[in-house]
């Protein structure tokens, strides 16, 4: 049982992760201050029910998620599961991978972080479904294991593996129409254009 | 030793660390020998990078305050360093 007496020491310099977690989640200023400071109080007055040694930025995170579903979602109602771009696997790759690179040399990471600045970023993962969207943020962001999102949000590791699956693609898909749109990348090739990785649909002979 | 389908399917789980030690070796000695998965290996980490990257934000000192005040006011100690109120130290 956690000693409350250590609880600003333990859990203030989880803020900023908090607090960006929450912006994505409400995707407005006021509320994700509001959504972090509820998370605090309640963290707080239950910290009695957190176990010292195990991971307190999940056990954070669980607060925060319960709150934001149980506060702010009601207020929010788009984009839903249904408007979720299906795309195919790997599909940014296929369209950016290798090959500016490779013409000038540089790193694809380089190009990435030159193409993709932090709002388009941001703005892409805000445009997810929240199902989604939480599963990514938790994921890709926080660096949550699939059993820690599982706990998180209160679903089966099977959930949260098909949710990390679309909503990934869907990121991609988003990420890559910010890209066309302020041409930075080319139109999507046309199914009859090479693929980058076509030989990785093939069986190793 | 895996194939490409085999490969590109368990990408994520290998860039999730959430293989076994063995599938792990699986995947690594596919991707030793075979160029075209190591490249999307590679873009689909780097990708994580830039996205994990660009997603931080700060913040607000009125932020900090407001909280630091709100756990003093339920009885908590403040954190030792700077994130406690300095008017109260």
């Amino acid at each position: 049982m956690a000693d409350q007496a250590t609880f600003a020491e333990q859990a203030m310099p989880l803020m900023s992760s908090l607090y960006s977690g929450a912006l994505r989640m409400t995707r407005n200023p006021a509320d994700a201050e509001d959504l972090v400071q509820e998370t605090y109080l309640r963290a707080y007055r239950g910290f009695g029910g957190f176990t010292e040694g195990t991971n307190l930025k999940a056990w954070l995170y669980r607060i925060l998620t319960n709150t934001f579903i149980n506060s702010y979602r009601a207020k929010q109602r788009r984009p839903q599961e249904s408007d979720l771009e299906e795309v195919e696997d790997l599909y940014l790759y296929r369209r950016l991978g290798g090959l500016e690179a490779a013409r000038t040399g540089r790193s694809a990471e380089d190009e990435l972080m030159d193409t993709f600045q932090e709002a388009e970023v941001k703005a892409a993962i805000e445009a997810l479904p929240e199902n989604f969207r939480m599963a990514v943020l938790l994921a890709d962001v926080e660096g949550f294991s699939y059993k820690e999102i599982a706990e998180i949000l209160d679903i089966p590791i099977g959930t949260v593996m098909s949710r990390l699956h679309r909503g990934r693609k869907a990121l991609q898909k988003g990420l890559l129409d910010y890209a066309v749109t302020h041409g930075l990348a080319d139109r999507p090739q046309q199914p009859d254009d090479p693929e980058p990785v076509s030989s990785a649909s093939a069986p190793e002979s | 030793m895996a194939d490409c389908n085999e490969t590109l399917r368990e990408l994520y789980q290998y860039l999730d660390g959430e293989l076994t030690d063995e599938d792990k070796r699986h995947i690594q000695g596919h991707l030793d020998d075979c160029s075209p998965c190591l490249e999307a290996f590679d873009f689909e980490a780097e990708l994580r990078m830039v996205v994990r990257s660009r997603c931080t934000d700060q913040v607000p000192e009125s932020l900090r305050d407001r909280i630091a005040r709100v756990l003093e006011s339920e009885g908590c100690r403040p954190a030792p360093t700077g994130d406690a109120d300095p008017a109260h130290p």
